[in-house]
């Protein structure tokens, strides 16, 4: 056990002492790697905030229903009645039409203009919260109460919700081909370093051969390198994206403000770091691999 | 030891370096394989450390049939084999010491153990001094015996040595050769491919000639 532990210690050493025998060479292969996963890493960041953004936002779908501005109150405390009732509603919030017309003079952009209109334009309305969020089955409902009378206008909030579900849908989909396209190429890239490692050490490869060593021994050194490779270039990706999220952070954050949300643009949490930190190390494993079963092969 | 039954090797398109050769190596016996260039001597030694694979007949090393051999268990024959190359294989870029270690961490020996073996070998071939000089600051007699080191660091049953005392004056060949003969009297079984047999008194000589074993 010791023997073995000390096999791959020494494996290890050496991987290390070959990624500084060279450092501008090891430096430059790292940076490729980290460039190419940091696109990928980058937009899991931009997804995960997406979400988060999305979560802490008013995610639940609702209806907005809105009666003619004729209509009196007792015909709303109907509706309202009738609302309470219904089997699909869960929740259902009034707002008077005083209540919203108070509320928009508070908005200081809105007052000089409310103020100069004759009457109040706003209507009774209502906010309903459905038991059956689903989009077919809000729909349903919208139809439902667009029939009943003095409803002027039905509104699915839940429009923008889909709007941003689909956005995120693609965009995972856009970060998962992004990683399994750069991935291959950061495979590509071990393979060929570790391909130039393996014809640099022919020799050492041959004597050990010769000495007694297995096709592990020989391809022990060389995996750590492909995997020291892959991890550094990972370091390299976390690093990049996390000084963009420093340098987005106040400019996104200015942005989203203007749509009355609140975003302060996080890198990299600890679980997506792990993944990309073990993603990058096994692809560098698997080049190496593929590399060095080609060279023992040949053999 | 080493039996050698009717072998043959051919290397395309049709070159036979090795022709119905038979014969036996007993434990502990010291033999010296001579013959001119071209004879037939470096593939003999070539098929027993299966660096090579017999075109006809069969190779036993230690009772083992080398022919049916799998390609997994390659590495554990090679580990009871000591072996000195025509051409040393040193490697150039690691110390004397690293050199010698090597064989010792292929087989997996404990970090302290190796140390000490490496150290008593290195003494032995009277290198203890040069431990830390990289192969390239060594002389030609010193680059050999540390080859040897190298080969018998894993206490081998059998050394094979292919022309160990090419290229060395008079005075170093003797001193390599007086290497052999030590380990030869400590136990060790050598086989040794070499045109000066004239250092190797008291050894059995098998003489080669194209490919065939001279009576």
């Amino acid at each position: 056990m010791m023997g073995w532990l000390a096999q791959h210690g020494a494996a290890a050493l050496l991987a290390l002492r070959r990624l500084a025998i060279a450092p501008v060479n090891s430096l430059l292969s790292l940076l490729a790697i980290g460039i190419a996963l940091a696109l990928p890493a980058g937009g899991q960041m931009l997804l995960s905030n997406a979400l988060h953004l999305a979560g802490t936002s008013s995610a639940v779908p609702q209806i907005s229903v809105f009666m003619a501005a004729n209509a009196e109150r007792r015909a709303a405390t109907e509706i309202e009645s009738r609302l309470g009732k219904y089997g699909g509603v869960k929740q259902v919030q009034f707002l008077a039409r005083e209540e919203t017309l108070a509320r928009m003079k508070a908005n200081p952009g809105l007052r000089d203009v409310i103020e100069v209109l004759p009457a109040n334009p706003f209507p009774d309305a209502f906010v309903v919260t459905a038991t059956d969020d689903r989009p077919e089955a809000m729909e349903k409902l919208a139809i439902e109460f667009r029939q009943w009378p003095k409803v002027e206008h039905v509104q699915l909030d839940s429009a923008w919700v889909r709007r941003l579900d689909a956005l995120l849908k693609l965009g995972r989909t856009a970060v998962l081909l992004l990683g399994a396209l750069l991935g291959a190429g950061l495979v590509a890239i071990s393979f060929s370093i570790i391909r130039m490692q393996v014809l640099t050490h022919r020799t050492e490869i041959e004597v050990s051969q010769l000495l007694g060593a297995t096709d592990g021994f020989i391809q022990r050194p060389f995996l750590y390198y492909g995997v020291l490779l892959g991890l550094g270039g990972g370091v390299v990706a976390w690093l990049l994206v996390g000084a963009a999220a420093l340098w987005l952070r106040a400019p996104l954050g200015e942005l989203v403000q203007l749509y009355d949300l609140t975003l302060v643009l996080e890198a990299l949490d600890a679980r997506d770091s792990a993944v990309l930190l073990g993603f990058a190390a096994g692809l560098g494993w698997l080049g190496a691999t593929i590399s060095l079963q080609q060279h023992l092969r040949q053999r | 030891m080493i039996r050698f039954d009717r072998v043959s090797k051919r290397y395309p398109p049709g070159l036979d370096a090795l022709s119905d050769l038979s014969f036996v190596v007993a434990e502990r016996e010291m033999v010296v394989v001579s013959g001119h260039s071209g004879a037939g001597k470096s593939t003999l030694l070539k098929l027993i450390a299966a660096v090579e694979k017999s075109t006809g007949g069969a190779v036993l090393v230690g009772g083992q049939n080398l022919s049916g051999l799998a390609r997994s268990a390659l590495p554990f024959l090679r580990r009871r084999i000591g072996m000195v190359f025509q051409d040393q294989k040193l490697l150039f870029d690691r110390t004397v010491f690293e050199n010698v270690l090597l064989p010792l961490s292929i087989a997996g020996f404990h970090p302290r153990e190796a140390a000490q073996r490496v150290r008593a070998a290195l003494d032995k071939v009277g290198l203890a001094s040069r431990e830390k000089a990289l192969p390239v600051m060594l002389s030609g007699g010193e680059q050999q015996r540390l080859a040897i080191a190298r080969a018998v660091v894993n206490r081998p049953s059998l050394l094979l040595a292919d022309e160990p005392t090419a290229h060395l004056d008079q005075e170093t060949a003797e001193d390599v050769a007086r290497i052999f003969h030590e380990f030869h009297h400590v136990g060790v079984t050598v086989l040794i491919a070499t045109y000066a047999s004239e250092l190797f008194p008291g050894a059995r000589r098998l003489q080669l000639d194209h490919g065939r074993l001279l009576p």
